[in-house]
């Protein structure tokens, strides 16, 4: 064996002998590095002659590839032990808490007003507003409600002044005589907010939510008016069919008057709209007075249409469960949390309302 | 407005049931609200379980009992009776009753210095038997009854209890009821009953109605009568008053009412005999007083309508009769007054007096002028036949004629409103069996409007009178049409939705508060706003309109600390006030953040809330809003319930728009808590002012040079000044500027700070070589030390 073969020989048995990365280190830089074994040895040649050379030449070669095949394999069984042996180490417990990640909520009336302006908008109405503080005489006068009218008892009016001309909206019909003075018909609109009412009480609360709706123009009549809630009160409630009932009633700025129950029944502690023989008043409706619209400037004789007024807080009961009406503005955080919304669950048509 | 199905059966022939009748009530607008079995004098005792008998404190033969009475709590009576003992079942009286032995009529009261609701019976207070010695000892069976009335309500008659609305003054009187019902086919309406009593003797009580300015009453009806025999009523009538829930007192005063609710005719019974000399219907003097039958006194203003004799004012017109002239048991002659008075008139006098009967809730809706007579001719039938007596010719004094409306309707009206071809001829039966008079004049149809019906003033309420007895049902509903002209939301409601739900991501949860909040707190936050004050608030604490939504905000996360959430985030978009006028207010979203420090929790060491953490919120939303980082800058003024120090203003590039602030809160207002504000209207006025067209991306891929710079600065320079100038220097090359270390302390001057900072340098065109680079450095030293005084730490 000659030297060059002992040498080999020795490399291959240190190779398979160890264990350590560092003396694989070791070993590379021993053997193929710039002044390593194999470098040497190609150094060798150029003292040798043509045929020893070639010879030569082969045989380092050959022994180069053979070492770099053992190397490499076993560069990789150790650094296979050693990672196996740092995973080993760095056994966690998992169930320790995860960061924390804070979503919000969105508030269940918020949602609701979603929903409503997602299905209205469908069938052509647009959203409009109105301020919360109103004049005497776009909440009552213009809306057909005259001064020292009974009719002005069933609002208990939150007043800013003492001569009664300020006060805070008892409903958000101040929103279409605003809108219908300001534009020209026809108008299809819905306008949702907050409305006040000085009433406390189980299931009153000194603020709450309406939503306001008004459809005028030369042809609207109560086929229509009907159509357009049911259509409402089916999406809404997300069921295929709805019992409805329509009970004459009155308001000064309707005039055919009418309340809209709902049929519904109670399983399992739960309500179940759109079933069984009970009702459930849920909104006020008719056709707009003509006095309102005079009063809005536009003239009765071409123009007609209906008006609507819903509880948005009710509806937003009735729909998720909720049974207390003061809950909505407790701001209990445990409820906000329950009864909120995914702030990306934003009602779509093509989606559907809800999840 | 209640009422019995036997008492209806008076006006209305009909062979429908009760059950029938209560659903077309509901179907023709007269809302049924209640069903209730009758009451009758007795109902009102219950059988009641004493829980526990203790000694009274101050009386040794008295005893304190709680009492079980089927409620959820007990009550406390005070008793006498030697075997009050625990756990007895026996009857109770409760405060209102009327004990048939004595008829007195029960108080809550206290009895030697303790508050008795109500009584225990014995069997002689209930006229069962003369046992006084003690009170009644019930069995075991009763048991199962605790609340339910002893006597039992009788099965089967029921009082049916309407909701009618302020346009239906006709049906708060049964008759009207009926001819509603009869005009659904419900029936037929009977013919009033004439009446044959002679009246012989001679009026001689002069009645006169004084001309004044807004004189309230236009007619006073009146008659005489003499002789009477006034007593209790007879049981038909007691129980038509018990199913009012008005109590019998004497049949002169259950008869006036009795005709009040059976034709809607309020009318007013004196003792003749206490009038002094004659009538006089006028206006009251300032200060004129009197004892109502409430036994309450009244001090009048100026011009309320009174019926007054020589003596003074013996009862406010339309409103309440006077105790002076009141009749009583032994009254032998009365006058008996029918008139009519002005709804908004009456009103007023009872709104000033805070005053309300059902006379008065009849005036102001509007009685029948017309049934002046009808309404004594009534009520005197009863009389003569219940108290005897003879009667006194009618003596009407009128000021005012009344003439039926007349309106000239298009029946084509109908089916234009509703949408439903409506005939003719079935408008006119339904009008007529309502009381309209009709003459067919061409196409059109004159309606003469019945004077019972005050809120029929044109066509559009002959509509709604057609359409609610024909029934809502039969209008055919017409689907609507998908279709869409404008856009559902302006550009402002798209900027509440998006920043809603862009708050709402960030960790908040939404809450919805009053608008209204507690003046104290709200001086807090108002700065110079004036506070806008309820007239009527709901409660002291809830007296003004908001100036800012940190108020309630702040109120409730301190309620849900109390209920034990410490780590919290909440918002609220909505309105905050300005003026009170309509229209000053704006629309703020308003978050708050408080970290509960947990002491013990290393895990969450290292993740405490501090102002960047908010800023980091409110500048992200604002991202999403579409204001981004160079549209505004942030500056130091903040209103001062932020904390000085830890606050700042988001404001426009051009400084005149405040686009929010953020900051911790005054630690005297509220400690370790963060909030931020975004001005609403602000951002979108600024962004219409600034409508920007999204440019098409264009990137570099030349390569890029980060440059780190220290510079030593004052120890109030701004980080944003140092950045703005940078960025100023070469907005094409200088691409971003990333602040890494503020440093103070060891190796700096007391006075000063170092801010560390790395900048990327790119251009579009080129790769920068070494001198490019070294150049701009140069010039980002140089320019920072000549504009802010800086020096370049080496």
């Amino acid at each position: 064996m000659s030297d060059f073969e002992k040498k080999i020989l020795e490399f291959k048995n240190r190779l398979n002998s160890t264990q350590d990365s560092k003396e694989i280190e070791a070993i590379r830089i021993d053997i193929f590095s710039k002044n390593g074994f194999i470098n040497s040895q190609f150094k060798k040649l150029g003292s040798l002659s043509e045929n020893e050379k070639k010879t030569f030449a082969s045989n380092i070669n050959k022994a180069k590839q053979e070492l770099l095949e053992i190397f490499r394999s076993k560069a990789t069984e150790v650094l296979d032990k050693d990672l196996n042996e740092k995973i080993k180490k760095e056994k966690i417990d998992v169930t320790l808490p995860e960061k924390e990640f804070k979503i919000g909520k969105i508030h269940p009336v918020s949602q609701v007003i979603d929903e409503i302006s997602c299905i209205f908008s469908e069938i052509g109405f647009s959203v409009e507003e109105g301020p919360d503080v109103e004049n005497d005489y776009n909440n009552f006068t213009a809306l057909n409600t005259p001064e020292d009218h009974p009719a002005k008892d069933m609002h208990d009016t939150f007043y800013l002044d003492e001569n009664m001309k300020t006060l805070l909206r008892t409903h958000t019909s101040p929103v279409q005589v605003r809108t219908m003075l300001k534009g020209k018909p026809p108008f299809k609109i819905i306008a949702p907010g907050r409305t006040y009412r000085s009433d406390s009480d189980q299931t009153h609360t000194p603020m709450f939510h309406q939503l306001e709706g008004l459809h005028i123009d030369k042809n609207i009549n109560m086929g229509h008016l009907k159509g357009c809630l049911n259509y409402f009160i089916k999406e809404f409630f997300e069921v295929d069919k709805i019992k409805m009932r329509f009970r004459p009633s009155h308001f000064p700025f309707t005039e055919p008057s009418a309340e809209v129950d709902i049929g519904y029944k109670i399983e399992n502690n739960k309500i179940i709209i759109g079933e069984g023989d009970k009702w459930l008043e849920i909104l006020g409706c008719g056709m707009v007075h003509p006095n309102v619209l005079k009063n809005c400037k536009v003239d009765p004789k071409i123009y007609q249409g209906f008006a609507f007024g819903i509880g948005i807080d009710r509806l937003a009961m009735l729909k998720y469960g909720i049974n207390d009406l003061r809950s909505f503005f407790e701001c209990d955080y445990r409820w906000l949390n329950y009864y909120g919304f995914d702030p990306l669950d934003v009602p779509t048509n093509y989606r559907g309302l809800s999840k | 407005m209640k009422f019995t199905k036997d008492w209806l059966d008076v006006h209305l022939k009909t062979n429908k049931s009760e059950s029938q009748i209560i659903q077309k009530l509901n179907s023709i607008g007269l809302e049924v609200e209640k069903v209730e079995p009758v009451k009758n004098e007795l109902s009102d005792f219950i059988v009641a379980k004493i829980i526990k008998a203790n000694k009274h404190p101050n009386a040794d033969r008295l005893k304190l009992c709680d009492v079980d009475i089927g409620k959820k709590d007990t009550l406390k009576v005070v008793c006498g009776a030697p075997n009050a003992r625990d756990g007895l079942l026996t009857i109770y009286a409760p405060p209102g009753s009327v004990i048939p032995k004595n008829s007195m009529k029960l108080e809550v009261s206290k009895i030697r210095g303790e508050t008795s609701y109500g009584m225990l019976c014995s069997e002689s207070e209930l006229k069962l038997s003369n046992e006084s010695e003690g009170i009644i000892d019930l069995n075991d069976k009763y048991k199962t009854k605790i609340g339910k009335s002893f006597f039992g309500e009788k099965k089967g008659k029921n009082v049916i209890e309407l909701s009618i609305t302020p346009n239906r003054p006709d049906c708060l009187g049964v008759r009207g009821i009926a001819r509603d019902l009869s005009a659904s086919n419900f029936g037929k309406l009977k013919e009033p009953r004439k009446s044959k009593v002679k009246k012989n003797i001679k009026h001689n009580l002069k009645i006169k109605i004084e001309k004044n300015k807004n004189q309230a009453c236009s007619i006073f009806g009146s008659c005489i009568i003499k002789n009477i025999k006034n007593t209790e009523s007879p049981g038909w009538l007691k129980n038509r008053i018990l199913a009012l829930g008005l109590r019998p007192i004497s049949a002169v005063v259950d008869i006036t009412n009795y005709v009040m609710f059976d034709l809607n005719r309020p009318l007013h019974a004196y003792d003749l005999d206490k009038i002094k000399n004659k009538i006089t219907v006028r206006n009251s003097k300032k200060g004129e007083s009197f004892k109502a039958l409430d036994n309450k006194n009244y001090t009048l203003d100026k011009d309320m309508c009174v019926i007054a004799d020589d003596e003074g004012v013996l009862g406010l017109g339309g409103i309440i009769g006077g105790e002076r002239s009141g009749t009583e048991i032994h009254t032998k002659n009365i006058l008996l007054e029918s008139a009519y008075f002005d709804p908004t008139l009456i009103r007023k006098t009872a709104k000033k007096l805070d005053l309300n009967s059902d006379a008065k809730f009849r005036f102001e809706r509007g009685v029948d002028p017309q049934s002046v007579t009808a309404g004594l001719e009534s009520a005197v039938e009863l009389i003569l036949e219940i108290c005897g007596g003879e009667v006194s010719k009618l003596d009407v004094q009128q000021t005012k004629k009344f003439k039926d409306l007349e309106i000239n309707f298009d029946p084509k009206m109908v089916t234009k409103t509703v949408g439903t071809n409506i005939n003719a001829n079935e408008i006119k039966k339904i009008l007529s069996n309502l009381g309209f008079t009709i003459k067919s004049k061409g196409k059109f149809l004159n309606v003469k409007v019945p004077s019972w019906r005050p809120d029929i003033f044109g066509e559009i309420d002959l509509v709604e009178e057609v359409i609610r007895i024909i029934g809502f049902e039969k209008i055919k509903s017409i689907e609507p049409e998908k279709k869409r002209t404008k856009p559902t939301l302006n550009f402002f409601q798209k900027h509440f939705h998006l920043a809603q739900r862009s708050v709402a991501s960030k960790g908040y949860l939404e809450t919805i508060t009053w608008s209204f909040t507690d003046e104290k707190i709200n001086n807090k936050f108002k700065e110079k706003l004036e506070s806008i004050k309820i007239v009527n608030p709901i409660s002291s604490d809830l007296n003004v309109l908001r100036n800012s939504l940190y108020p309630n905000l702040i109120f409730y996360l301190e309620k849900n600390l109390n209920r034990g959430f410490g780590d919290q985030a909440l918002f609220e978009i909505g309105p905050t006030f300005t003026g009170k006028k309509p229209g000053q207010q704006i629309t703020v979203v308003c978050g708050i953040k408080k970290q509960f420090i947990e002491e013990d929790n290393n895990l969450k060491k290292n993740d405490l809330v501090d102002v960047f953490h908010i800023k980091k919120d409110l500048v992200q939303s604002l991202t999403e809003l579409e204001i981004r980082k160079e549209d505004f800058k942030v500056e130091e003024n903040t209103p001062s319930y932020y904390h000085p120090g830890i606050s700042g203003s988001i404001v426009s590039k051009d400084g005149n728009l405040v686009l929010g602030y953020f900051g911790a809160l005054h630690p005297k207002i509220i400690s370790n808590t963060f909030g931020f504000e975004i001005f609403l209207e602000n951002l979108v006025e600024y962004k219409v002012k600034n409508k920007k067209i999204k440019e098409s991306l264009t990137f570099s891929d030349y390569q890029k040079s980060d440059r780190d710079f220290a510079f030593l600065v004052n120890k109030d320079t701004r980080a944003q000044d140092l950045t703005e100038v940078i960025q100023n220097i070469d907005k094409n090359l200088i691409k971003e500027i990333k602040i890494f270390d503020v440093y103070e302390g060891e190796n700096i001057p007391s006075d000063k700070k170092s801010i560390a900072l790395k900048v990327t340098i790119q251009s579009d065109h080129k790769t920068l070589n070494e001198s490019d680079l070294t150049n701009i450095s140069k010039k980002i030293v140089s320019t920072v030390e000549e504009k802010t005084g800086a020096k370049l730490r080496s």
